[in-house]
């Protein structure tokens, strides 16, 4: 670039395009850009393949169902969160109200199952159509607010939801549907004792909403959702339909949320509004994507394996005691977290990256003491 | 339906609707000073109840003569939260808007757990107070004396709350660091004492509606959850920030909720205020009054 | 000169009772770069806006090669071939440098591979390609306004708006924007650029139109204009009236 800082030149002597060697240097330059581009992209994919094997081997350690009951929350937390984290960290929607989403999936599946006998896997991919439908009717209104009104609507809606299931005596009203126990069957995702089927199932889910959020990442979405993100104003000006994008995302998101939900419903055969639907859920959502990292690709799993573990733990030394104990823990700990890590857990591992940029930054003005 | 079981109806929904007009007033406050809503709203409410109690179970003071006692105490205490947590939430570089709400939900729940820890989870409520039981007969219209004294504290909160905003230099300050917290710096305001006075405000007036409430309303750790969602709903309906726009919105969700819990059913009566609030955004994505 | 590209037609806008552009006629022909000035206050920035689809005219009608654009949104412009940049810089700070200009350059690349070298190219014209894998937020104000123009440059626009994009740059700074819209214009795009400064435009553009007070005061070759008593009243009007 230096001999763009000489002042006065005519145009040509400034570009060095105008010479077919360096047209053929910066050639390679890009191709160079690119493949270190892939190479951090499959290093991704690696780590995930990895990671996805010791949580499969886990169970042959960790025979205790109570851990194993704690890792299957911990996967589908991570799942949901991974889900939310397309509409909130991606695109910047934040949504306390997926509980909505959650429990349509939880209330299709399992009534599609006691009524007609619909196996859970049919039950649940209608669910997430369903639940993707609702998401697509609230956007229209929705998406013209901003901020806070955004996420009080969210909120509203999710407990409007919560009130109608209540008063909905064909769905069981207040006291909420048993489902009826059969053998174990994988048609059915019915385990009676054995936690193991749910631990792979998780897992498979997490696996599922990692990968979608990994091909998204590079993706024409996934650019334009952050894009919408960080300057709705800037990224209509080239070119992204910024209401179609927030719809995209929220149509996706509550997809996976309602699957997370028909999951659960299978997992403890027995619902209620309360559990699947309260607003305590949309928090459990969204929480593990803001403190792990949000809109990153690992936050939500990293959030999860944090969160999850530490409110099972701290709700069942504690939380029968009625002392409050695992409330001031979780709630400190929401706190601390967003006070001194806002960008996440995944911050502490991006540092390297971060100080490499910094730094360069700094010394670039030297451009500017030249002439 | 006779005319005076509709006066009754509108009554006691114009009476709750002040006093939820009141806890949104706080809400409002605050967000409209540095743009932060404050999702331990509930909480702060929900302690305002307990101080009474508290108050009332050791020394048998009646709680209206408590009530500036616990009011001065939210003050305290809001302006302690602004600069032992909120502060720091305003610093945050990256995801601001984010690590507030999440900041103020964690304090939520934490205070939670603290009242839960302290106070127990039983369910309390004031057995015997000057105000409790009696009920005011207004030409066959029923009043509950406490009720209606919390609406009569909510209108004098109300005309105070303008009075300080548009007539003192406290209210000018908030005015002006609303405006531009940087450019106030330069004249010499400091802004984290501005902010820490409207943190104690907002507090003062939840726990105004705190202490009345505790009068006739259970007290439990959970019992701040329930009414901070409709005070959301009101200062969205209102309009984020304006003060007038809580006042008329609380009264709008106090009469809703009255006719829906007739009309629809008691434990359907949220419905009711939900789906008012869903309309009015639909048409202003502000809220009433809001003109941010 | 060629063919014509933009033209806008009595074009009015209100802001409430604000009158902020009064009856506005313009064209600009293919190829060339027009300097849009005129005083502060003077509505260069709703003109632009208003080209750019940010808002509609309250009347009048905007044509951009050949097709009727006053009632397209911004995306829609932006296909047609409309770019812009933003007076005040808003760049997406959650992303990199490279990923910023990615987000141009899905306008006309399906493919995400295609767009990021497409990207990468536009780095090198613009002369950012050292930064491209810095996070947008680390890069220097001027760095900031080059990564606007990259970014919309990735649109492949036959039009491209620049809003005051060589305004508080030291004068060697401003020397290599003037030469990167030199170079752009080489590429056949045309430019249309606001400009408040008068100093700094004139020897660039090849004719400007003088906006004051909402109205087209004088319009013709940057020599002419600059003697123009006119435009030599207007800002110093400006001045006398700000003073």
């Amino acid at each position: 670039m230096a001999s763009q800082e000489l002042p006065g030149r005519d145009s040509s002597a400034v570009a060095p395009r105008a010479e077919a060697g360096g047209r053929e240097r910066e050639r390679i330059d890009h191709d160079a850009s690119l493949g270190s581009f892939a190479r951090r992209r499959h290093r991704k994919l690696a780590v995930a393949a990895l990671t996805t094997v010791a949580i499969a081997l886990l169970p042959l350690v960790i025979h205790d169902v109570y851990l194993q009951n704690i890792i299957v929350l911990t996967l589908m937390y991570a799942a949901l969160s991974q889900s939310w984290n397309i509409l909130g960290g991606y695109c910047g929607q934040i949504s306390l109200g997926h509980a909505i989403y959650f429990g349509i999936g939880a209330y299709v599946s399992t009534l599609l199952f006691v009524h007609a006998g619909l196996t859970p896997w049919l039950g649940m991919l209608i669910g997430g159509v369903f639940a993707a439908l609702v998401a697509l009717a609230l956007g229209y209104p929705f998406f013209r607010l901003r901020g806070h009104y955004f996420t009080i609507a969210t909120i509203v809606v999710a407990e409007t939801g919560l009130l109608l299931m209540l008063n909905w005596d064909f769905a069981g009203g207040a006291q909420g549907i048993q489902i009826p126990y059969g053998p174990d069957s994988w048609a059915h995702l019915q385990f009676a004792r054995d936690k193991l089927p749910y631990v792979y199932f998780a897992l498979g889910f997490a696996l599922l909403t990692w990968l979608v959020t990994f091909l998204i990442e590079d993706s024409r979405w996934g650019y334009w959702w952050r894009a919408v993100k960080d300057n709705a104003e800037a990224a209509e000006s080239l070119g992204v339909v910024v209401f179609r994008s927030k719809m995209a995302a929220a149509a996706l998101s509550a997809f996976f949320t309602a699957i997370g939900g028909s999951f659960y419903a299978a997992f403890v055969s027995y619902i209620d509004p309360d559990s699947v639907m309260g607003f305590q859920l949309s928090l459990l959502i969204a929480l593990p994507a803001v403190l792990g990292g949000i809109g990153t690709l690992w936050g939500p799993a990293l959030g999860a394996l944090v969160l999850i573990p530490l409110t099972e733990l701290t709700r069942s030394y504690f939380g029968g005691s009625g002392n409050g104990l695992d409330l001031i823990i979780y709630g400190v700990l929401i706190m601390v977290i967003a006070l001194a890590r806002p960008e996440g857990l995944t911050s502490l591992f991006g540092r390297t990256r971060k100080a490499r940029a910094t730094p360069q930054a700094r010394a670039n003005p030297e451009a500017r003491a030249n002439p | 339906m006779t005319l005076q079981s509709l006066a009754q109806i509108l009554a006691s929904g114009l009476l709750m609707g002040l006093i939820y007009a009141l806890i949104a007033a706080g809400l409002s406050l605050i967000f409209g000073l540095m743009d932060v809503v404050n999702f331990a709203h509930g909480e702060f409410l929900m302690l305002a109840m307990y101080a009474t109690f508290g108050i009332f179970a050791a020394t048998a003071l009646d709680p209206v003569l408590a009530t500036p006692i616990v009011v001065g105490a939210m003050f305290v205490l809001g302006a302690f939260v602004y600069l032992a947590v909120i502060r720091y939430a305003m610093r945050a570089k990256a995801n601001i808007g984010m690590v507030q709400v999440f900041a103020t939900f964690g304090l939520g729940i934490t205070i939670r757990g603290l009242a839960q820890h302290f106070f127990t989870p039983d369910y309390r409520s004031i057995q015997t107070s000057w105000l409790a039981g009696h009920t005011l007969d207004l030409a066959g219209i029923f009043l509950p004396v406490p009720q209606l004294f919390g609406a009569v504290l909510s209108c004098l909160s109300f005309v105070a709350l303008f009075f300080v905003i548009r007539r003192t230099d406290f209210g000018r300050a908030l005015e002006a660091t609303r405006e531009d917290a940087g450019a106030v710096a330069l004249v010499g305001i400091d802004k984290n004492r501005v902010f820490a006075l409207g943190w104690g405000l907002g507090a003062a007036l939840v726990g105004i509606a705190g202490s009345v409430m505790a009068i006739f309303f259970y007290i439990h750790p959970d019992v701040g959850s329930s009414f901070a969602l409709i005070a959301y709903v009101t200062v969205a309906l209102g309009g984020f920030g304006s003060i007038f726009g809580a006042l008329a919105a609380g009264l709008l969700v106090g009469l809703v909720e009255a006719i829906s819990a007739t009309v629809l059913s008691p434990s359907m009566k949220a419905i009711g205020i939900y789906a008012v609030y869903l309309v009015v955004v639909f048409m202003r994505p502000r809220g009433l009054f809001g003109n941010l | 000169m060629s063919a014509r590209l933009l033209e806008v037609r009595n074009v009015t806008r209100r802001f409430g009772g604000l009158v902020a552009n009064a009856d506005v006629s313009l064209v600009v022909d293919e190829g060339e770069i027009l300097g849009l000035i005129g005083p502060n206050g003077a509505g260069k920035s709703t003109l632009f806006n208003l080209i750019a689809g940010l808002y509609p005219p309250s009347s009048g009608s905007i044509v951009f090669a050949g097709e009727e654009i006053t009632r397209l949104s911004a995306p829609a412009r932006c296909a047609l071939g409309i770019a812009r940049t933003f007076q005040v810089v808003r760049s997406f700070d959650s992303m990199s440098v490279v990923e910023n200009v990615v987000v141009g350059a899905l306008m006309r690349h399906a493919g995400a591979r295609e767009a990021r070298l497409k990207a990468l190219e536009t780095l090198e014209l613009t002369g950012l390609i050292g930064r491209a894998n810095a996070p947008a937020v680390a890069l220097t104000p001027p760095e900031k306004r080059r990564l606007e123009i990259a970014r919309a440059l990735a649109t492949h626009p036959k039009l491209l708006l620049l809003d005051e994009a060589l305004a508080g740059l030291t004068p060697s700074e401003a020397r290599e924007g003037v030469e990167l819209v030199r170079r752009i214009r080489e590429r056949g795009i045309t430019i249309v650029m606001v400009e408040h400064v008068m100093e700094v435009v004139m020897p660039l553009v090849d004719r400007a139109v003088v906006l004051d007070l909402g109205k087209v005061l004088a319009q013709g070759l940057p020599a002419e204009l600059v003697r123009d008593e006119r435009v030599i009243e207007a800002y110093l009007g400006a001045r006398h009236r700000a003073a």
